[in-house]
């Protein structure tokens, strides 16, 4: 779909580029509040989004996606990192120098009933970017006002009422015109259908696709719903406790899903097909707590790879391209840079292998 | 053989200042023992309220209409007194609800309330019960039946809170689970283990499930025979390999076709047009006529009853007497979400 989709990390000329960013949030007890520990919601993740493309990023509660999303727009400050923005070190900037490039950085919530202020009409939740970023006022306003709602899919009158005289696919609607009203190039979609029945996240999901085309736009489309990111993403990255566990064209990722999570995560999505019942990986336990993640592979506790073993307890893997553009997080997945004999030398007893169950593949 | 659950003509209305809501308005199924049936349907077409009217669990301005019948294990539900349904419920009909942080008590340890259950309707002793409860957990898959027992709900993560519901529902060896969405609130490596636990369950105990949700995923990965239901109505009715074979219903077949499915991947995704009409003034035909891809004019909006249109597979759309008309479809009176809808 893409040009620079397939090429990876090593996109040239990204509109937006991420590297090694971490957030920990502080852990305190006591009377005076004393730090004992900090929950590390996002952990080393290095990514590279291309301009026009689809970045869908999925991964279950708690794995560290929405905090990635919101720790690039510095929602969230994160704790250590580079966030490059066409070109611009996003980090460095002052707070006036962040509220110019919030117009180019927007992003559309989840709760479409939370996130719109129930005391303003529609309109002025619409206008308040306008304002704000000095792009118009008065009867041009108005005019583009106007404008916005039509574009998705909601009446010109509208802008006289209030957020809670619209369904639920109308306030998304709103919240989508909102992001749109500064005119800008990414936009963050914070699990923006989850909320909504089927027939109305078609109906989102497709307005979605023709502003992008329509006005150029790049996204980072955060969901846990793996269909619908199949359906929108060019490329998808899977995260599990903090950290990026594999990244792949959208087409690659599904069709030969490499780290044993991402394949246990895919065989448990229900298929709508009586007649299709398959294997499944089920995965034994919960997520472990991301304030004591395990050490070296985080997944190794659930892990079902075959040639599953010591060294996975000790050796940190290293995100590396297993095949063009798709990079991997597991030692035990061939090809890795981590050697048979350092496998060893950490305890290791099984080679690494090449593991693709059945279960996981949709083709 | 007699079906576990008989359900006839139910209708419950809710009488608010807008109106009468007629969230319930007419619906008949059965459900045999051992049988899996889904319902399913999206956000208001009267799933939930079905759930909780089995149940009697409907609070004012809601009320189950005269006429109504819930035959179970050879009782008319809808007349049992109060103090006969809470015979019932709990004991021989037992609910699992979506959100365990809310069905759970805070400040009672999770053992305590499962042990609650069995000492209420079986009768037994304290220690009994907690044994009981004990043993029930662990067969939910809760790893240190004993020790998890004497903590509270928040010590749990979702999925295990999901089991601790389950094993509150399971207890008394109901006849009857109802499930509502049970796995939606949850992640979905932890939905396909609560799954593969309830349908593991409910053939170790020999219980039958009613299973409501929004996921055909879901439907079609549990269930045997599946309802849907649209606006208060049921619309299409049938076993659940001829359901997703051969939709008849345009609303059914709107709602497979506007899913997103893994492995076939289609350039843009078919939509519903519109949105649901208020539960308050359902329109007086085909209440999916607006919306609808096939819909014509008939004499004074007739209202189409369940036609029969395959082997235990009903469908109350007019196109079993028209079936031509499928082949030329129109667009929707409804052209847009926005527009026409608030």
């Amino acid at each position: 779909m893409n040009s620079a989709a397939g090429s990876g990390q090593s996109a040239s000329n990204p509109l937006l580029s991420v590297r090694n960013l971490r957030k920990e949030f502080p852990i305190r007890k006591g009377v005076f509040s004393r730090q004992v520990g900090s929950l590390k919601a996002v952990n080393d993740v290095t990514f590279d989004v291309s301009r026009g493309e689809t970045l869908g990023v999925v991964g279950e509660s708690g794995c560290g996606k929405t905090t990635t999303g919101r720790a690039i727009l510095r929602l969230i400050e994160p704790t250590d990192g580079q966030i490059v923005f066409e070109g611009r070190d996003v980090r460095a900037m002052s707070t006036s120098e962040l509220r110019g490039v919030r117009r180019e950085m927007q992003i559309i919530f989840q709760d479409p009933v939370s996130s719109l202020n129930p005391r303003m009409t529609i309109g002025a939740i619409v206008r308040e970017g306008l304002t704000i970023h000095k792009l118009a006022e008065g009867a041009a306003a108005d005019a583009r006002v106007s404008q916005l709602l039509s574009e998705v899919g909601l009446r010109p009158e509208y802008a006289s009422r209030y957020p809670h005289e619209f369904s639920g696919g109308q306030r998304q609607r709103i919240g989508i015109a909102r992001a749109l009203s500064v005119e800008p190039k990414f936009i963050v979609c914070d699990e923006p259908v989850s909320a909504l029945d089927v027939s109305v996240q078609a109906q989102v999901i497709n307005l979605l696709e023709d502003l992008q085309r329509d006005h150029n736009l790049t996204y980072m489309f955060i969901a846990h719903d793996l269909s619908v990111v199949e359906h929108i993403a060019d490329r998808v990255a899977v995260m599990y406790l903090g950290k990026i566990v594999e990244l792949a064209t959208a087409d690659d990722l599904y069709r030969e899903p490499l780290m044993p999570y991402t394949q246990a995560l895919l065989s448990a999505v229900p298929v709508a097909d009586p007649k299709a019942r398959k294997e499944r990986i089920i995965l034994s336990g919960d997520v472990p707590s991301p304030a004591s993640p395990p050490p070296g592979c985080v997944f190794h506790p659930r892990c079902h790879h075959p040639a599953k073993d010591v060294a996975c307890m000790k050796i940190v893997p290293p995100l590396e391209e297993k095949a063009p553009g798709h990079f991997v997080h597991c030692i035990k997945q061939t090809p890795t840079t981590i050697s048979w004999e350092q496998q060893k030398e950490a305890g290791g007893v099984h080679p690494p292998e090449r593991y693709l169950p059945l279960a996981a593949v949709h083709a | 053989m007699a079906p576990l659950l008989s359900i006839r003509d139910l209708r419950t209305w809710f009488y608010t200042e807008s109106g009468i809501a007629k969230a319930v308005d007419g619906v008949s199924f059965d459900v045999g023992a051992g049988e899996t049936v889904g319902i399913v349907g999206e956000s208001g077409c009267g799933k939930s309220v079905t759930a909780l009217s089995i149940l009697r669990l409907i609070q004012p301005p809601g009320r189950i209409e005269s006429g109504s019948v819930m035959e179970f294990e050879g009782r008319n539900l809808v007349t049992l007194n109060d103090e006969e349904m809470r015979k019932v419920r709990g004991n021989r009909i037992s609910m699992i609800f979506q959100e365990p942080m809310s069905a759970l008590n805070p400040v009672f340890t999770v053992g305590d309330q499962v042990a609650e259950v069995a000492r209420i309707h079986a009768g037994v002793s304290r220690r009994q019960a907690w044994d009981k409860a004990v043993e029930t957990l662990g067969l939910t898959g809760i790893p240190a039946p004993e020790e998890r027992a004497k903590q509270y709900p928040h010590q749990l993560s979702g999925g295990m809170r999901q089991r601790v519901l389950i094993a509150m529902a399971l207890i008394m060896k109901p006849a009857l689970v109802i499930a509502d969405e049970p796995t939606t609130a949850l992640d979905v490596t932890i939905q396909a283990q609560i799954l593969d636990l309830l349908m593991h369950l409910q053939k170790e105990f020999g219980t039958s499930i009613l299973m409501i949700t929004h996921d055909l995923g879901v439907i079609a990965e549990t269930t045997s025979r599946v309802i849907v239901m649209y606006a208060g109505e049921i619309v299409e009715q049938a076993p659940v390999d001829e359901l997703f074979a051969r939709p008849h219903h345009p609303y059914t077949e709107g709602l497979m076709h506007s899913m997103p499915h893994i492995g076939h991947d289609q350039a843009r995704l078919n939509v519903i047009p519109g949105t649901v009409p208020a539960p308050t003034n359902w329109p007086k035909g085909c209440r999916f006529f607006e919306r609808c891809p096939y819909s014509w004019d008939l004499p004074a909006h007739e209202h189409p009853p369940l036609f029969d249109v395959g082997a235990n597979h009903i469908s109350r759309c007019h196109l079993a007497r028209e079936p031509q008309r499928r082949q030329d479809p129109h667009p929707p009176l409804v052209v847009q979400e926005g527009v026409d809808a608030a």
